[in-house]
């Protein structure tokens, strides 16, 4: 491959993938059976657009099943949410360029849950973060955070170098969390993760759960995920008797000592809602995404919001992958959410929507109220404040406008 | 020539101070030393079209990074840096050297992909021996970081 002969595209991503291997002294290539690439006109700009073009012009194919990210815009809203009609085309040309060179453009953050269920011990190449701590933690899979170029290298070579969570030593635990309070929502799962992640901050940091009260649902595991890998830049953790490698806690640390202990009690989850201040009282825009939305949740939400209005100049979104909605629509949940007054973009994740802070200074949204920990850290970038609240909380909010 | 002009300016104390690195990669490069006590990303943290850092209450709220060689403890979050690092090389914007204590790989394809030095863990705490505004040296084939010129001292 080094020496070109099956293409410069090819030959490029190899050296990229050597150079990462040896910063992190890989001593070999692993293959790969599934990729997960994020790619969109928001993060990659014009330079990542024109990269894409080149690759795509020099016949670049991806030969591993690889899959996509949530992007920036669902092109049905486009005008309604005032993006910019000249990012939206350069949008659907990058879309197109990655169908060219074999990208299954699934446009979702949940491909877990919707296209791809890795078994234990698969190795993969996956990015967004919140995939990759779910791939090594629940299901027991090998994989790295892979950004966009990398991952696209590797769905290219079918391969990638041998580090970090490859590694049996980098995947047994490093900590202990005793877990003494009785999380009943998203939003808590999201708090202790909050508490965990931004605690011992680092790639190889990971926790091992231990107390848990009940059998978490899969939607309580992505928010946690999704949320340790967000405060805590994690990849993995384990949760005795619940994930794969934790049969127990001893198991899960792999016979070493833990480096510290930490206990999540009820009032440190408290303390934790108590944190969040709205300097202006308003709370006009409400969020649940960041990830996307399971079909369960879309359930949930329909529930809470039949038969309700959302208070007027309030704004909620909801996102979700396509087939998550188009099930959501053969069951009636849509159109409750719609009915409602919410909004359920498609393909797409709140925070990284293509000109999202003039839309936050145009539609007057100082604070972001959401259930997701994971996107109440995310979007700040935005200049939002931001507020997480229970579900139930969050749709109170929605429907009358008040803040508690 | 401009090494030489460099090296006179270098005081007695400042030419000891010198932090090795555990991972490196990328060309030589010199330039204004921003030490943060919070770590990064450039998706969380960063408008990618100013360079500015705009995350509210960040400890570096307000600084531009363009041409820095930026300290930070750790990586956050973030796939997004893979793209983010060439973006903003391509806008003009990007740093001279990304410096974590700790990192994650996503800094590290992002930083290798827009040939952009970075280096990784530190042989002592870089909050201690260097100071934002100081001039310091990336040489990650030595892996070593090496303060060149006090900020205020051998400028003013």
């Amino acid at each position: 491959m080094l020496r070109g002969e099956r293409g410069e595209p090819v030959r490029r991503a190899l050296e990229l993938q050597l150079e990462v291997g040896k910063f992190y002294g890989a001593r070999r290539f692993v293959p790969v059976t599934n990729v997960h690439m994020m790619g969109d006109i928001e993060v990659m700009g014009d330079s990542g657009l024109d990269h894409l073009c080149r690759l795509a012009q020099a016949g670049a194919r991806c030969d591993v099943p690889i899959t996509t990210n949530a992007r920036c815009f669902d092109f049905a809203y486009v005008d309604r949410l005032g993006q910019d009609a000249g990012e939206a085309a350069k949008e659907r040309q990058l879309i197109g360029y990655l169908r060219q060179m074999n990208v299954v453009t699934t446009d979702t953050c949940i491909n877990y849950q919707t296209v791809y269920q890795p078994h234990f011990g698969e190795r993969l190449a996956w990015g967004d973060t919140g995939t990759v701590i779910w791939a090594n933690s629940v299901c027991g899979a090998r994989s790295n955070f892979e950004s966009g170029p990398s991952a696209m290298a590797a769905a290219m070579t079918g391969r990638v170098p041998e580090y970090g969570f490859h590694l049996d030593r980098h995947r047994r635990g490093t900590f202990v969390v005793e877990v003494t309070a009785e999380l009943k929502d998203y939003a808590e799962w999201g708090a202790m993760a909050k508490l965990v992640g931004e605690s011992h901050q680092s790639y190889f940091a990971v926790p091992v759960f231990t107390g848990v009260k009940r059998a978490p649902t899969a939607d309580e595991l992505k928010h946690l995920g999704a949320a340790l890998a967000s405060y805590g830049s994690m990849a993995m953790y384990h949760m005795a008797g619940v994930t794969p490698e934790a049969p127990t806690v001893r198991a899960a640390l792999g016979g070493r000592k833990p480096k510290g202990r930490m206990r999540i009690t009820r009032a440190d989850i408290e303390r934790v809602f108590a944190g969040y201040g709205n300097p202006d009282g308003s709370c006009n825009f409400v969020v649940f995404s960041g990830p996307q939305q399971s079909l369960l949740e879309m359930r949930r939400l329909a529930d809470l919001f039949d038969g309700r209005r959302v208070h007027p100049g309030t704004t909620v979104m909801v996102t979700t992958a396509n087939g998550v909605l188009s099930a959501a629509r053969a069951l009636g949940y849509a159109q409750k959410l719609e009915t409602a007054g919410v909004t359920i973009l498609e393909g797409v994740c709140v925070y990284i929507l293509q000109n999202l802070t003039r839309m936050r200074a145009a539609n007057g949204w100082t604070n972001m109220i959401s259930n997701s920990a994971k996107i109440v850290n995310t979007i700040t970038a935005h200049k939002f404040n931001t507020i997480l609240r229970r579900t139930h909380e969050c749709v109170e909010i929605a429907c009358t406008g008040v803040f508690r | 020539m401009r090494r030489d002009r460099v090296h006179r300016r270098i005081p007695v104390s400042a030419a000891s101070v010198t932090i090795r690195v555990n991972r490196a990669f990328g060309p030589v490069v010199e330039g204004e030393a921003v030490v943060s006590d919070e770590g990064f990303s450039p998706r969380y943290d960063l408008d990618r079209w100013s360079g500015v850092i705009t995350k509210r209450g960040h400890n570096l709220e307000g600084v531009n990074i363009r041409d820095k060689v930026l300290f930070f403890p750790t990586a956050k979050g973030g796939i997004a840096a893979g793209w983010a690092f060439f973006d903003i090389k391509a806008k003009g914007i990007a740093p001279k050297a990304l410096v974590f204590g700790v990192t994650n790989p996503v800094m590290v394809q992002g930083a290798v992909f827009a040939n952009l030095t970075i280096t990784e863990g530190w042989s002592r705490e870089p909050r201690e021996c260097i100071r934002s505004g100081d001039i310091v040296r990336v040489d990650p084939a030595a892996k070593t970081i090496r303060l060149v010129t006090r900020a205020s001292r051998d400028e003013g």
